[in-house]
């Protein structure tokens, strides 16, 4: 665990020097903000409706962000020669992949946070629930994990940032689209591939501010399985 | 310290390492000399623990390296031909960062980092920024991750390459200044590098170990003899009657094959020089007998053309 929060506190370091970090929040923010703006600040609208606005238009920058974030992290080290530092030290694949994702994760929470004085706009007009504020950010910050986890995922395949910018946007993607599958197929596949949407089926409920168990469960579920996943990816470079 | 039994490494259907075994002491030197392709580089890889061997065994400090890799890690030191290094950190925190991933207590990172600047001669630029450092301050920071736990085993894969001349004098002596604490593996596709630091070769060629032993042998087995230049200056004799002299006195010596004349490496009356061909290392007694036959011995020198050698050996198959 210890090696996990060193290789966390290294990644973050390199987000916090280069303009990447930066930058990306920068951008994040101004897109919230416009949106927050444009969608959800025009017209009549009841408290509950702007911060449902809110909480939609911040998920798609969280996975946006999430995939850029997490394209470098082993990838680029990949690159670089320097993921060999870690791969010949004594530290544990899960470990290795751990505080990757913590780094990114970290940024991820602190752009989350950023956005906070959005919500407390809407009490110079209007009233807020604090429930279905906690619901939609715990909700932003569930997705924001699992679309980390698939985007780290594809950084553990590809050798290329680009490359695997590419994979995790097809995967994340792919995930986003199930709602359309779903649509398309008969029961009880359509309940499947409904049950399995990223974003329509399993986000919706936080951003109305209910909070369902199972949607927790899913997108712990989906980030286990994607850490699981480039952990396995890494321990199989070495036999290959 | 270091059993290689059998070792096999397959990248999909090619074989790129196998079939190798080789034991190698604890405080050795060895070299692993090749030509590019010939699997240096992945059999440092399996011994650093960074790839897991397709079948065979290899153990390291009495750890299997696919049993626990984990503890093999931690004894082993990995430097590869390009050193992993962040541009972004300076040096101080570069190395810091190192230890504490290599298991270095906390309270003994600062101390050892210290230790191995100043062994690395580091130190004037501690406080630099990697990205900013010369290619020879890079291969010395990488030496330096690789040693900062103090493994047992250190694996250093072209430390020279792309140094210049004087850069590549400091890395030998470095490399050098390794042994005793540790055992050291060094890779290389230029004899002479090799033969300059290491106690033992490896010659390996399409993934198998062709020949090891020390360069001494390399060199009389596969030149089958040793080459000798000698010079003696011989009073009251001119430079004809001193060259006819020596060529008599080195022939008679036993295990001398032939004697050549040669130009005189210097200039002065009574001085020459021949060219002796022997079976084996007939230095001594080679200098025994012109001294016994009034010689001064201005000179012996051992001719060594090592990369015609290794040619030669790689040409050659395995010499018997």
């Amino acid at each position: 665990m210890s090696a996990a929060l060193l290789i966390a506190r290294r990644e973050l370091y390199a987000y916090l020097r280069s303009p990447l970090g930066a930058s990306l929040v920068a951008a994040v923010l101004l897109i919230d903000g416009l949106w927050f703006q444009t969608q959800g600040m025009s017209g009549t609208k009841f408290s509950a409706e702007v911060l449902q606005e809110f909480f939609y238009g911040a998920s798609g920058t969280t996975m946006i962000a999430s995939i850029v974030l997490s394209m470098r992290l082993i990838a680029e080290e990949r690159q670089t020669g320097t993921f060999t530092l870690v791969s010949t030290s004594p530290v544990r694949d899960s470990e290795i992949v751990f505080g990757k994702f913590l780094s990114a994760y970290a940024i991820i929470v602190l752009m989350t946070a950023l956005t906070f004085y959005m919500p407390l706009l809407i009490l110079v007009n209007g009233k807020v629930s604090w429930g279905h504020v906690a619901v939609g950010y715990l909700g932003i910050l569930l997705l924001g994990a699992a679309s980390t986890a698939i985007g780290l995922f594809a950084s553990s395949l590809a050798r290329s940032q680009i490359v695997a910018a590419v994979i995790g946007a097809a995967l994340l993607g792919l995930f986003v689209l199930m709602w359309l599958v779903a649509r398309a197929a008969e029961p009880p596949l359509s309940e499947f591939f409904a049950a399995l949407a990223i974003h329509h089926e399993n986000f919706r409920s936080f951003q109305q501010g209910i909070l369902e168990l199972r949607r927790v469960a899913y997108y712990v579920v989906v980030t286990y399985f994607f850490l699981l996943a480039a952990t396995k990816t890494l321990e199989a470079r070495r036999w290959r | 310290m270091i059993e290689i039994e059998e070792l096999y490494k397959y990248y999909g259907e090619r074989r790129v390492v196998g079939p190798l075994s080789a034991r190698i002491e604890k405080g050795e030197i060895v070299g692993l000399l090749g030509l590019n392709g010939a699997g240096k580089t992945t059999t440092l890889r399996v011994l650093a623990c960074d790839l897991l061997p397709t079948s065979g065994s290899v153990r390291i400090g009495g750890h299997d390296v696919v049993e626990r890799p984990h503890e093999v890690r931690g004894k082993v030191g990995y430097l590869p031909d390009r050193p992993p290094l962040y541009d972004d950190m300076t040096v101080d925190e570069y190395l810091g960062y190192a230890a504490r991933l290599k298991r270095v207590p906390k309270n003994d990172v600062a101390k050892r980092v210290a230790e191995v600047e100043e062994m690395t001669e580091l130190g004037d630029v501690k406080r630099q920024l990697v990205g900013t450092l010369s290619h020879g301050y890079r291969q010395r920071l990488g030496i330096a991750q690789a040693i900062v736990h103090r493994p047992e085993l250190v694996v250093l894969d072209e430390p020279i390459g792309g140094l210049d001349p004087l850069q590549i004098v400091e890395m030998r002596g470095l490399v050098r200044g390794l042994r005793g604490e540790h055992t050291v593996i060094v890779s290389s596709h230029i004899l002479h590098e090799i033969s300059e630091t290491c106690d033992r070769i490896f010659v390996i060629q399409k993934g198998e170990i062709l020949w090891s032993g020390r360069e001494a042998d390399l060199s009389s087995q596969v030149e089958q003899g040793m080459r000798i230049r000698v010079t003696v200056r011989m009073a009251g004799k001119d430079g004809a009657a001193a060259l006819e002299r020596a060529t008599e006195l080195a022939t008679a010596v036993a295990g001398v094959r032939s004697v050549e004349a040669r130009e005189a490496t210097e200039p002065g009356d009574g001085i020459a020089s021949i060219e002796v061909l022997a079976e084996s290392d007939v230095r001594d007694a080679l200098c025994r007998a012109l001294v016994a036959g009034d010689a001064g011995v201005l000179e012996v020198a051992r001719l060594r053309d090592l990369e015609t050698t290794f040619r030669a050996l790689l040409e050659g198959g395995a010499p018997s």
